[in-house]
């Protein structure tokens, strides 16, 4: 059952060729059996999954099923979760049972989803690699020895090692679309406020946007689906119908006006990745589609921008954590300002403290303009960019990453670790959707295809990454980890 | 040498909405601690704020009161700290584009002179928790219920000159919230504060002196006595050589004295940003002309129509416009009695002094403006006479009877001016006074008019008080005087 995708995966449950008990029984006995090496998660529910699953049985024998009713899932351990440890994969929070679902918890709870438990991921959302995790790094399954991106590389690992069919995730600058690429599945970053952020532990509130890995793009669009829609709890997210995704799936592409960023295919990517892009790029063109080069001017301002902005919004935002109410707080603490800290030195790890510094300072008096206003400046130019862009073609398309999954313990310096980012990260800023879909191999491991398209054209962009995937085998390659059975 | 004082208000007046201002948690006063902080008011991980609608248009009403600029777009700002009962980190407010821009307040000063003093903005911004230092052995206890409060900050430009201005001006803010109904007012309960700003300069210089800033003054009469202390420590301070540092400072109520808090060098850099979590707040046109045509008549409004289309005096408009309460309970007695000046005289006299009396706010009066009003009324078509209706005020205050018209019949109240009836009762005194109208005989004529108010006392007892004093003093002189 583990090789199969979720549309699959709803199907056989839908015709009763096996239950959800069944399943999530199946997928909790290979975690149990990969998953000690592989440390995709923090925390597995299985009581609380099991008993889901009855229930989903229940509904489906009583005629209540929904399409996704039953279908087993996992979720990053920055979505809050009623009565289950939400760690955001940070030592500060390793006490932290949220008392509330998030919004998407609640959303896939409500479309009969099973949630296994909670997937392993970079601290409080910072970081490429999931190195920077609390609980430690999470191997990819391609290769032991790489890492499988980050920040939500425990939810791209579990997926690529079919532990679940899909997992949700959060992007804040690549941290869905990256990790996917690495470990050769789908995933989508919706447009900002497509999702609700209500209950996603905050790293950079103007950027963070909640989106599904799986294997196909037919999976992420029955997911986006169920999560997607305007809530009274995120003054941020837009009220704004919802499409019918999966209907949108079969349009043909003949015509389609594709855009290739010439900033996307400059210094730095790897040559191997850019064939295999190349390559996916002509697998468009024989669906019908025109190429042709267009220009983001301010590309390679994004990662600046990104560093000041990003780090802003952290540093107030994880002020909360202080040792006051919830989360770690230091022994015996001789006054108040050591209690502030101790707790904060001891609870954030290294990368999370450094932003948190950076974030301090560019906010500071006789900083903010120079930094963070100019930032924003910045910011509207970048989505600019991508406007103009879209006056001339339909999609954007070019590497998910600069070069295929590197190794674990590589990347020592933290630039050259920000620059894993350099074409995810101005999609956050813009505030447009993207995806990556699995689009070849360089040195056996996986090269994802970004889609790029202007906001709330999810639909479009699901269709064409579906397109590709009746044309291509790409997305069905499985690592040996996934073939292996119990 | 001749000093001046300037005074600048920080006022934070709190808004009545039924929730908080990003929340939906209660704003009720005096439960239990923390039993009225939601997720959101705890800063749990990934909750987020939502705008109160309520408080928007509280500020904005604020705004059109004050005749000010309403901007048509405010943000949200993040001042961002760390303490104990601030639990996000951060206060969220508005630092660069607050909801109300440049207004003013009228001010009236004892001697009855008129001031305005400019407001320089006014901004929305959520309140912090409590710190509980007592009943906690070495801890201290955080109370959230206030956190996420809403709360209106109205920030004066440095436009006061003396401790007396400064108070004004508070009871003019005072009386305008309360009157726009977006605030109870009630500074006990801490619903109204003010930081003030004080610093001297030498009479006739032209730039301010350094400042300092007067935390949390929760009264009127403290805010006259901080910043009389405060003014006194700075003169004597620079008179004796030394230097005003700018610094934050507190006010000791019981010691009636201020004292250092924190200095400029140790202020904290609050790093403010917008807020990420909220949108700009848009004001189209045609909301803030909604409130604007619905505002309720504003005291300086009022007390214009008391004077001029009612006749009061200054002074009387004034004392009964003070509060809406106040107001709305004198316009209620006009209204059932048909006499302002009657209704004005009641309102300050008897019913004032029942209520100073047993330390009675008027919205808790026993009498209500209809009793009152139909009170007034009877003594305005004569049915009763003032001490009558005295008695009768008394007994309604005392819950004795329904309404005027019972009690007067009750107990036999109603003004005698049969003129036979009166005679006959004048009669009987003359005959049992033979005494007193020897006397009244026997004296000079311009000395009888004093000796005659032994007699209308006799008269007026006699008659237990109903008769109609005019006609019986006009009597009784005409039937002495036929026996002298």
């Amino acid at each position: 059952m583990h090789d199969k995708t979720l549309t699959e995966l709803a199907a056989g449950l839908a015709s009763g060729e096996f239950s959800s008990r069944e399943l999530t029984q199946a997928l909790l006995a290979r975690i149990d059996r990969f998953d000690g090496d592989l440390n995709s998660f923090i925390t597995v529910t299985a009581e609380q999954a099991l008993a889901t699953a009855d229930r989903a049985d229940a509904d489906r024998a009583s005629g209540n099923a929904g399409p996704l009713t039953g279908v087993p899932l996992a979720l990053k351990d920055i979505f809050c979760t009623a009565g289950v440890k939400t760690s955001a994969g940070s030592r500060m929070l390793d006490n932290f049972i949220s008392p509330y679902d998030a919004t998407v918890v609640e959303k896939l709870a409500a479309a009969g989803t099973v949630s296994l438990g909670k997937t392993n991921m970079d601290e409080f959302a910072m970081g490429s690699s999931n190195e920077n995790s609390f609980y430690g790094p999470v191997q990819n399954p391609w290769d032991s020895d790489a890492v499988p991106g980050g920040s939500s590389g425990g939810s791209a690992a579990a997926v690529a090692a079919g532990l679940v069919p899909a997992a949700m995730g959060t992007d804040t600058g690549g941290s869905i679309r990256q990790p996917a690429a690495f470990c050769g599945i789908t995933g989508l970053k919706p447009t900002y406020g497509r999702v609700s952020r209500y209950g996603i532990i905050a790293y950079a509130s103007s950027l963070d946007q909640a989106g599904p890995l799986a294997r196909t793009a037919e999976d992420c669009a029955h997911l986006l689906g169920a999560i997607a829609g305007h809530d009274l709890r995120d003054s941020t997210s837009v009220a704004r119908g919802v499409p019918d995704y999966i209907q949108e799936l079969d349009a043909p592409l003949a015509g389609l006006r594709i855009g290739l960023p010439r900033e996307y295919f400059g210094d730095g990517l790897d040559p191997t990745v850019a064939s295999a892009v190349r390559e996916a790029i002509g697998v468009f063109e024989s669906l019908g589609a025109t190429v042709r080069e267009i220009s983001l001017p301010h590309t390679h301002y994004a990662i600046p921008a990104y560093y000041v902005i990003a780090p802003a919004e952290a540093s107030s935002n994880l002020a909360r954590y202080d040792g006051v109410r919830f989360g770690h707080r230091c022994d015996a603490p001789e006054d108040l300002t050591d209690l502030y800290k101790r707790s904060r030195a001891e609870g954030f790890g290294e990368e999370v403290k450094r932003r948190i510094l950076m974030g301090t300072h560019t906010l500071s008096e006789g900083f903010f303009d120079a930094y963070y206003k100019k930032a924003q400046q910045v910011r509207r130019l970048i989505r600019q960019d991508f406007l103009d862009a879209f006056d001339e073609v339909d999609v954007l398309m070019g590497p998910a990453s600069p070069t295929p999954a590197f190794d674990l313990g590589a990347k020592k310096d933290p630039v050259s670790m920000y620059l894993q980012d350099i074409y995810t990260i101005a999609i956050n800023l813009a505030g447009i959707p993207g995806i990556s879909v699995p689009a070849g191999f360089a040195g056996g491991r996986p090269v994802g295809l970004q889609i790029l398209g202007t906001h709330f054209a999810e639909a479009r962009l699901l269709n064409v990454a579906h397109q590709f995937q009746q044309a291509t085998d790409w997305h069905l390659r499985r690592p040996a980890l996934a073939e292996e059975t119990l | 040498m001749q000093w001046e004082t300037v005074i600048g208000l920080e006022v934070h007046v709190q808004l009545a909405t039924k929730s908080k201002i990003f929340s939906g948690a209660s704003t009720a006063f005096g439960a239990d601690p923390n039993s009225q902080a939601c997720a959101v008011d705890l800063g749990l991980p990934g909750v987020l704020p939502v705008l109160n609608e309520a408080a928007v248009a509280m500020a904005v009403q604020f705004g059109l009161g004050i005749h000010a600029e309403i901007p048509e777009v405010s943000v949200f700002d993040r001042k961002n700290y760390f303490y104990p009962d601030l639990p996000k980190g951060y206060q969220t407010s508005q630092m660069y584009h607050p909801i109300v821009g440049p207004g003013e307040v009228e001010i009236t000063l004892e001697d009855g002179e008129t001031k305005r003093i400019r407001v320089h903005h006014a901004h929305l911004e959520e309140d912090a928790g409590k710190s509980l230092h007592e009943d906690f052995q070495g801890m201290t206890g955080i109370d959230l219920n206030r956190a996420g409060t809403p709360l209106l900050e109205i920030v004066s430009e440095p436009d006061m000159r003396s401790a007396k201005e400064a108070a004004a001006y508070l009871k003019a803010i005072h009386s305008i919230v309360t009157y726009l109904g977006i605030s109870d007012g009630n500074m006990a309960e801490g619903s109204m504060r003010c930081d003030v700003n004080v610093s001297v300069r030498p009479r006739g210089q032209a730039s301010f002196g350094t400042r300092a800033e007067i935390k949390n003054v929760n009264s009127f009469r403290f805010v006259e006595r901080a910043i009389a202390f405060e003014v006194e420590r700075q003169i004597e301070l620079i008179e004796d050589g030394g230097e005003v540092v700018q610094e934050t400072r507190l006010f000791d109520p019981e010691r009636d004295e201020t004292r250092s808090m924190r200095t400029k060098e140790q202020a904290n850099d609050y790093r403010y940003f917008p807020c990420p979590d909220l949108l700009p707040v848009v004001l189209d046109r045609a909301y803030v002309d909604h409130l604007r045509d619905n505002l309720p008549e504003l005291p300086d409004e009022k007390r214009a129509r008391f004077q001029n289309a009612l006749g009061l005096s200054a002074y009387d408009a004034g004392v009964l416009s003070a509060s809406r309460a106040m107001a709305e309970y004198f316009e209620a007695v006009k209204e059932v009695c048909g006499d302002a000046k009657l209704a004005a005289n009641w309102v300050q006299g008897e019913l004032s002094g029942a209520l100073n009396r047993e330390g009675l706010p008027i919205q808790n009066s026993p009498v209500s403006a209809t009793q009152l009003g139909e009170l007034v009324a009877r003594v305005k078509d004569d049915t009763i006479n003032g001490k009558a209706a005295k008695e009768v005020f008394q007994a309604l205050w005392h819950g004795e009877g329904a309404n005027a018209d019972e009690v007067i019949e009750a107990k036999g109240l109603k003004q005698v001016t049969d003129t036979g009836a009166i005679e006959a009762m004048i009669d009987q005194v003359i005959a049992d006074s033979p005494a007193q109208v020897a006397q009244y005989r026997d004296a000079e004529p311009d000395k009888r008019g004093k000796m005659i108010g032994y007699f209308v006392g006799q008269v007026m007892k006699a008659s237990r008080g109903t008769a109609n004093p005019q006609q019986v003093n006009a009597l009784l002189k005409e039937k002495l005087d036929a026996l002298c």
